[in-house]
């Protein structure tokens, strides 16, 4: 085991630090010009190194694993590395037109140092890794939570976002310790290997708790979820649309590795009226709370943010089913929901960086968007319904799978996947609230002027049409997903 | 070449999305080319199909590696409802060529709806079918919003709920029929083959039916209707009614019935008289039936009138359902084109020619207005559509009816003779509101307008699109009526294919 292999694996992280530090020096040599032009010379920066990395993922695949899992490569942590590299390019090019903050340079370094973080978080299967990489990833977010440093609502923010965060780590801290303290090992499948047989001991049980409820806290499930509307509504948007984004995809992703490795064997039973103790009623439970209060508490947000942080928790609820259906089928639900989820809210997020700025957040300042801009308006109008999972939106086929996938592991189950339909149904009441001013309200006379930059129509175009292409044509992720998680023996 | 009547609706939908806002007359003729297009193509493969053959047009793998397939076919009653879509369709456009405000999106959202309505028919893959049955779902909800008159935003929002809501329920269906045979399949016809459990069909058979069953308007979920159609711009009136409606019972035929038949079987038990959810059915589809009618009688409201005998004659094709036997079931299907094209052409009466012209559809105040003499081709028009409606012999609705009736009269004779006394509360309402509409001569309401003599040349003359709309409609209405077997020949033969293989069997008797 050299530190030439590491380093091998390891490549599109080295490339994304050094993005990173590219764009700090970069920005550093032209810090009098015009904060516009440095801004894209940062998002150019970013995606170079983006682009590169994600070239490296798919022209070299690896299948390795080096230093008792602190770091895996296979097919599947590739695809979804691939995956965030292309949410975390898209957040780049959101980020061109928003004009919060001079230090433009750091703020395009943190957001490629937490797509660092987050790639490790990925590829880790041994708790002390993935507390690192957690940790890495979380202040990256806390800072880009902070970065407006004219509002008080930004401050406002990052600080809850960061005393619940830390709080968050602690236990999860408490809770791999005790994990730690029970195995002798800090490698999720050897923790596995030397619980099994062992009873779900009170010990075992705190140690799961806390476990989930640190890991509940970064997906923002209920009842970890309260620092989320806060953080998306006071966050300055690009730093909203990421930590919606791409942060949702890496924490679910190693939720469900943590859940289905480490604490193999002490599932449990979540069948309606079956309930045994174990991760997979505690999860299921935590799934359905999310769904119930996410989706009744969004409908009455009258802030577009809010809604979509309220949105957000009622995903969070949805895609935990992916985590418990607790097979191969299930963790490609997962990452093809979180994925196309993400694609969503990120434009989502996009639109209201344009329309936010100058008519406010709430939900009538979108009064009669689709007569002043009409195709963002389009856009919006798909990343809704997406959201709301109408076909043929990708959407729609990522709860498909979920549910699909979670009825096939576990036919007790079924009543959670009841109770996520109906609570999509109440959803689409509100996703139709934020179009019906769209398209169907009128623009108040004394409106604001509204600008559309270039860039970000087209990057919302560009969104908008991944929406529909993988939601018409859901196979072109779908297969390689199969391919890579049966390549990755889960 | 039936695909085409999808992919022509869409196509044209976006074309139109894009196409720029000031040319209202660009929009509508491209509409109407679109709407006719997808009309041809599905009268010229109705005509060219040989009855009793299901024709595969496109059967390829969608998404493989859950067994999902996009799976294009038509047998009979396919055919039936794709040629009732592109009747409607031409129609609609014809009576809204009055639309100027935001004209493109109008028939953008218009022919989406239509494209999404066809491939519900089409579909023979139950994953395709619920794709479409929900692609349908919300332009209806901005049509109407957008569009729509009374209380529009409240309907549309109403309407889309409902919809959703059914829709989630066939979901639940379909996710667990699909895990819990096992075969990797959502076709049609794979999980027809498939013999569920008697315990899962029990409550599934009800579930997904119903889900459907909602937009069909199924007592006690009908309330939807009413109001959505009362909202909507005479178009989509024509549509929900003429159409949408027949979304909900086409799935609860295609999909409910032929995938969990044991679901009609009886119970072993009975509640109050009820042993079986066909029972059920049957007990609500009749309620539809009488309640729909006896509201109608009561409404103030023109186009409510209208609204509530949707609701009742949507009650025959569920009790035809229910019948399960050939002769109510063809009935079923020949009354959902029967009561497509007659509840069109009510609904074009009312918020076309009347609405749109004397801004008003209280009863009441068109009472004054001496409707007859001013707009005699209108009044022509609806008492033709009146009289069609009310089962008159010569028109589609007497045969589809009788054949409801005789085909129920098998099983439930009791129902039967309650849902004749439902047809003479037709008869009542619907004599009611054509007196009072178009030949009200009640002198006091006369006096309260203002000047009758006036207000009866202040009228627009009924244009040149709207008579060609009310023409084709009458025709189709007639064509049928006095020649049946055009489309029972071809509905028939339908119920032969192995898709009804337990009708024979004794399934669900």
């Amino acid at each position: 085991m050299s530190y030439l292999e590491t380093l091998r694996l390891a490549v599109p992280e080295t490339i994304l630090v050094v993005a990173a530090l590219s764009v700090l020096i970069a920005d550093f040599t032209m810090r009098t010009s015009d904060a516009r032009l440095r801004r894209v010379i940062g998002a150019m920066v970013g995606s170079v190194g983006c682009t590169a990395a994600v070239a490296w993922l798919l022209v070299m695949p690896a299948h390795a694993e080096v230093w008792q899992g602190m770091l895996v490569a296979d097919p599947l942590t590739q695809l979804v590395k691939v995956g965030l590299l292309a949410l975390t390019l898209l957040t780049l090019w959101v980020s061109v037109d928003s004009d919060f903050t001079a230090h433009v340079g750091e703020y395009f370094a943190l957001i490629l140092l937490a797509t660092v973080g987050m790639m490790f978080l990925v590829s880790a299967e041994d708790i002390l890794m993935i507390f690192v990489a957690l940790e890495l990833t979380s202040l990256s977010l806390y800072i880009l939570t902070a970065f407006n440093k004219r509002d008080v609502k930004s401050a406002e923010a990052a600080l809850k976002y960061f005393l619940f965060g830390g709080m968050a780590a602690a236990f999860m801290l408490f809770g791999l310790s005790l994990l730690y303290g029970l195995s002798g090992a800090t490698n999720l499948k050897a923790i596995a290997s030397a619980l099994a047989g062992r009873a779900l001991d009170p010990l075992l049980i705190v140690a799961l708790v806390m476990v989930v409820i640190g890991f509940g806290f970064k997906v923002a499930a209920v009842p970890f979820h309260l620092w989320a509307p806060d953080a998306y509504e006071g966050a300055p948007i690009p730093s909203a649309a990421f930590i919606a984004s791409g942060s949702k995809v890496a924490s679910f992703f190693i939720l469900a590795k943590v859940m289905m490795l480490g604490f193999a064997g002490v599932e449990g039973e979540g069948g309606w009226l079956e309930f045994r103790s174990g991760w997979v009623p505690t999860i299921a439970l935590v799934a359905a709370v999310s769904m119930v209060l996410g989706n009744l508490a969004a409908i009455v947000q009258g802030n577009v943010r809010r809604l979509l942080a309220y949105s957000a928790i009622a995903h969070a609820g949805y895609a935990l089913l992916g985590v418990l259906s607790n097979d191969g089928q299930g963790i490609g639900s997962l990452v093809y929901y979180t994925i196309t989820y993400g694609l969503a809210t990120l434009g989502a997020f996009g639109v209201v960086a344009v329309v936010g700025p100058r008519r406010g957040e709430a939900l009538g300042a979108f009064a009669g968007l689709s007569r002043r801009a009409p195709l963002i308006s389009m856009c919006m109008a798909v990343f809704m319904l997406s959201l709301a999972g109408i076909p043929p939106l990708a959407g729609f086929f990522g709860k498909f799978y979920v549910f699909a996938a979670v009825v096939n592991a576990d036919m007790g189950l079924l009543w959670l996947v009841i109770l996520a339909i109906a609570m999509s149904a109440v959803s689409l009441y509100y996703y139709l609230q934020v179009l019906k001013q769209i398209y169907v309200a009128d623009e108040p006379a004394d409106a604001p002027w509204l600008r559309v930059p270039v860039v970000i129509q087209v990057v919302l175009v560009l969104i908008a049409l991944g929406v529909i292409v993988l939601g018409c044509l859901p196979s072109l992720l779908v297969g390689p997903l199969r391919h890579a998680v049966e390549a990755a023996g889960l | 070449m039936l695909a085409w009547t999808i992919y022509i609706s869409f196509a044209s939908a976006l074309v139109l999305m894009f196409l720029p806002k000031d040319r209202p007359a660009a929009a509508r003729v491209l509409a109407l080319l679109a709407a006719a297009a997808g009309f041809g193509v599905a009268a010229a493969a109705f005509f060219q199909s040989t009855p009793g053959e299901m024709v595969t047009v496109v059967d390829v793998p969608w998404i493989p590696s859950l067994g999902i397939r996009y799976h294009l076919a038509a047998d009979g009653i396919s055919l039936t409802l794709v040629l009732l879509t592109g009747l409607a369709a031409v129609a609609g456009i014809l009576f809204s060529w009055n639309i100027t405000h935001r004209a493109n999106e109008f028939f953008a959202l218009y022919l989406a709806l239509i494209g999404g309505v066809y491939g519900v028919f089409l579909s023979f893959d139950a994953f395709l079918l619920f794709v479409f049955y929900e692609i349908a779902i919300i332009p209806k909800y901005f049509i109407i919003a957008i569009w729509g008159s009374t209380r529009r935003e409240y309907g549309a929002m109403k309407l889309a709920l409902y919809s959703f809501v059914g829709s989630a329920m066939v979901l639940v269906g379909l996710i667990a029929a699909y895990v819990v045979s096992g075969a990797n399949t959502m076709s049609l016809m794979e999980l027809a083959r498939y013999p569920f459990p008697p315990g899962f069909q029990f409550w599934v058979f009800p579930l997904v039916f119903v889900g459907f069953a909602i937009l069909a308007g199924l007592w006690p979920f009908h309330t939807w209707a009413p109001t959505g159609h009362v909202a909507a711009p005479t178009a989509a009136s024509m549509l929900l009614a003429g159409v949408v409606m027949k979304l909900g019972a086409y799935g609860c035929l295609r999909v409910a019935m032929t995938l969990f038949p044991d679901g009609l079987g009886p119970w072993g038990f009975d509640v109050m008289g009820l042993g079986s959810w066909r029972d059920v059915i049957a007990l609500l589809a009749v309620i539809g039936i009488v309640y729909g009618a006896m509201v109608a009688l009561v409404q103030k409201d023109f186009k409510f009138v209208i609204g509530y005998s949707s609701v009742s004659h949507m009650g025959f094709v569920l009790l035809g359902l229910a019948t399960l036997n050939t002769i109510g079931l063809s009935g079923a299907v020949l009354q959902m084109f029967s009561h497509g094209v007659i509840a069109g052409l009510l609904f074009a009466v009312v918020g076309r020619m009347v609405y749109d012209r004397t801004h008003t559809r209280e009863l009441t105040a068109l009472e004054g207005m001496r409707l007859a003499k001013a707009m005699p081709f209108a009044a022509g028009t609806f008492v033709v559509a009146g009289v069609a409606s009310m089962g008159l012999p010569g028109f589609s609705g007497f045969i589809a009816e009788l054949q409801v009736l005789i085909g129920a009269w098998n099983g439930y004779p009791t129902l039967t003779i309650v849902t004749g006394c439902g047809i003479l509360v037709g008869i009542a309402y619907t004599l009611r509101v054509m007196q009072k509409a178009f030949f009200g001569d009640d002198p006091v309401a006369a006096r309260g307008s203002a000047a009758d003599g006036e207000t009866v040349h202040a009228l627009d003359p009924i244009s040149i699109p709207e008579r060609l709309g009310a023409v084709i409609l009458i025709a189709a209405s007639l064509i049928v009526g006095l020649y049946p077997r055009v489309l029972l020949d071809r509905i028939l033969p339908s119920f032969d294919s192995a898709l009804f293989q337990w009708l024979r069997m004794g399934g669900g008797q």
